[in-house]
């Protein structure tokens, strides 16, 4: 396990470094890195700390984000379909990160913006444990999930389509899809915060977790709180999945695919699962924001198409191997 | 010789016909002209004798996008529709190359006469439409007074000396190069065109790194509508204020259509 994880994040410190060197400018990378700790002359220190650097953040800590909590939600659910984006979480949180955009909270308080999209996400997994709990089957779990997506979305597209701004409507597309272009360090400070306190009340709630594999009877046998471990998982799925939701959209398929391809190298249990899967996403996502600069430069390419173009086939296997009766 | 002289009456008579034709053309100027696209709505306004255009497009009295909302607020509107058209029974029809297509080959189906005009982006292109829209409504003698003016006026404002490297921005990151109405504008301003040095002629996609690389001394962007939206949060960017912290300039309603307004923008953006 240990080789595997110190893999896994030098790998992903790559792609950072990487993401940090790619952009249209043609920077160099000695004057990157002097330019990045502002020492460099003219504006080069302006494109490296300001416009750079938290895309490059972001790209990290909600490519972490998306994969921990997907490890997590497949360990509560004991489902591998549960994945924040698929299920309508994201949806959601994208729902309330327009409504305060749209009702202009979102310029009374910085923090509001990040709030909502929280508020929404919290509703959106909050429904989904009440509708497909631990009990729940893997059908439940998509009905519900496909419910809860079709509400986000059509709310989403709704709120957009009635803003008297003539570009709301055609920002639907980024809030399904999900973009890092042109993020500010503003929005850096707006969702790191958060992100991080969800993730350690994801990372406490790994020995639960372990507990719930062996089933719901040996989980409390063993003082496993049911409703404690939902709470916990609940708010933070909600503190990582709102706060990225309102910065960079909803990016679907990074919860799902991560857990799914790292399981054979780090072992199903949850807690092992937990930390790699975050690494994994953090690769996943950066490899796919490097992609969409690379491929189409000036046309701000959704990341959404790329983590979905990578989901979506790993997809159709799953549904493939429990159709040809393997275990899910 | 008997043979010619019925022929040459023949003649005669379609030469009268014709003189009489096109006598009666030079003096049937349309009565009833409808413009249906806000840059059209202002040359008509300006050129109209009284009584003579009937309706403008709502976009006409939007203040935010025409400098002449309050002369439109006389006119009733129309919304571009072939039915409220037909109904207002125009014998001139003016519309934008944008206007709908199945809009426009509708009302001619009906027998309109719908002129359809190209959106004037140089000073060639406006002194043309000037001339173009003051024919078709038969006011010449309107449309070559508002010409002497408009030359007058833009060669007073011309700046004389070039004033520094300015970079047009706008919502989701576009910019305009010389060959559109914004690149005329800032030319006259006396300002090089930072698309232009990079290879953007018309209108397109300036990654902001490039913006902030190419260090513009003057920074214009595009105005904002009510509401929010993440396209237009881009012009937020911290990164955009430290290039260009204290010149910077916010395009607004003149910037819009090919007509002498632009003399005010270009004025505007004198110091």
């Amino acid at each position: 396990m240990r080789p595997a994880i110190w893999l896994l994040a030098g790998l992903a410190l790559c792609l950072f470094a990487i993401s940090l060197l790619t952009g249209p400018a043609g920077i160099g990378p000695v004057q990157a890195i002097t330019a990045l700790f502002g020492l460099g002359e003219g504006p080069m220190p302006i494109v490296m700390r300001e416009i750079r650097l938290p895309r490059a953040i972001l790209g990290f800590a909600i490519g972490a984000g998306l994969g921990m909590t997907g490890a997590a939600m497949q360990g509560y659910l004991r489902n591998p379909l549960a994945e924040p984006g698929l299920i309508g979480v994201s949806g959601m949180a994208a729902l309330g990160a327009v409504l305060a955009i749209q009702t202009g909270l979102s310029q009374v308080s910085g923090l509001a913006l990040p709030f909502a999209a929280l508020l929404g996400a919290a509703g959106g997994i909050a429904l989904l444990f009440m509708l497909a709990g631990p009990r729940g089957g893997s059908i439940t779990l998509i009905l519900s999930g496909v419910a809860i997506s079709a509400l986000a979305g059509a709310g989403t597209a709704l709120v957009l389509n009635l803003s008297p701004n003539p570009y709301a409507a055609n920002e639907i597309v980024f809030w399904l899809m999900g973009s890092l272009a042109d993020r500010s360090m503003v929005h850096v400070w707006l969702a790191l915060p958060p992100m991080l306190l969800g993730g350690y009340m994801i990372w406490r709630t790994r020995r639960a977790l372990d507990a719930l594999t062996l089933g719901e009877a040996a989980a409390a046998a063993l003082g496993v709180s049911p409703e404690r471990l939902r709470y916990q998982l609940v708010v933070g799925v909600a503190l990582i999945v709102g706060p990225a939701t309102a910065v960079a959209g909803a990016i679907g398929f990074v919860g799902l695919v991560v857990p799914h391809i790292l399981r054979p190298l780090v072992g199903a249990r949850p807690s092992a699962l937990l930390l790699a899967a975050g690494l994994g996403g953090a690769i996943l996502l950066l490899g796919a924001d490097i992609s969409v600069r690379l491929i189409l430069p000036e046309r701000d390419l959704k990341l959404g198409v790329i983590t979905a173009l990578i989901g979506a086939p790993l997809f159709l296997h799953l549904i493939w191997k429990t159709r040809s009766g393997g275990r899910l | 010789m008997w043979g010619f002289v019925p022929h040459s009456r023949h003649w005669i008579a379609i030469a009268a016909t014709w003189i009489m034709i096109s006598a009666f053309a030079a003096h049937a100027a349309p009565k009833r002209v409808v413009s249906m696209n806000l840059c059209t709505d202002q040359i008509a306004m300006m050129l109209a004798a009284p009584g003579q255009l009937i309706s403008v497009s709502d976009l006409a009295q939007d203040p935010r996008m025409s400098p002449m909302s309050s002369q439109a607020a006389a006119f009733p509107i129309n919304y571009g529709r072939a039915e409220e058209i037909y109904l207002l029974r125009p014998d001139l029809v003016l519309a934008g190359e944008f206007a709908s297509g199945p809009t426009v080959a509708m009302l001619r189906r009906l027998g309109l006469r719908v002129e359809v005009l190209p959106p004037a982006e140089t000073i060639e292109a406006i002194r043309h439409e000037i001339k173009h829209v003051g024919a078709l409504m038969g006011r010449e003698v309107a449309a070559r007074a508002l010409l002497d003016q408009f030359d007058q006026e833009l060669s007073r404002v011309t700046a004389s000396r070039t004033r520094g490297r300015a970079a047009l921005y706008y919502a989701n990151g576009i910019t305009s190069g010389g060959n559109t109405l914004a690149g005329t504008i800032l030319r006259h301003a006396g300002f090089d065109n930072v698309a232009d040095e990079l290879g953007i002629r018309r209108t397109g996609t300036l990654p902001m790194e490039l913006l902030v690389m190419s260090q513009p001394d003057y920074l214009i962007t595009g105005a904002k509508w009510p509401g929010q939206s993440r396209s237009e949060a881009i012009l937020d960017h911290p990164a955009l204020s430290r290039i260009a912290p204290n010149t910077s300039h916010v395009t607004d309603r003149d910037w819009i259509c090919g007509t002498p307004y632009i003399l005010r923008a270009i004025e505007g953006l004198n110091p």
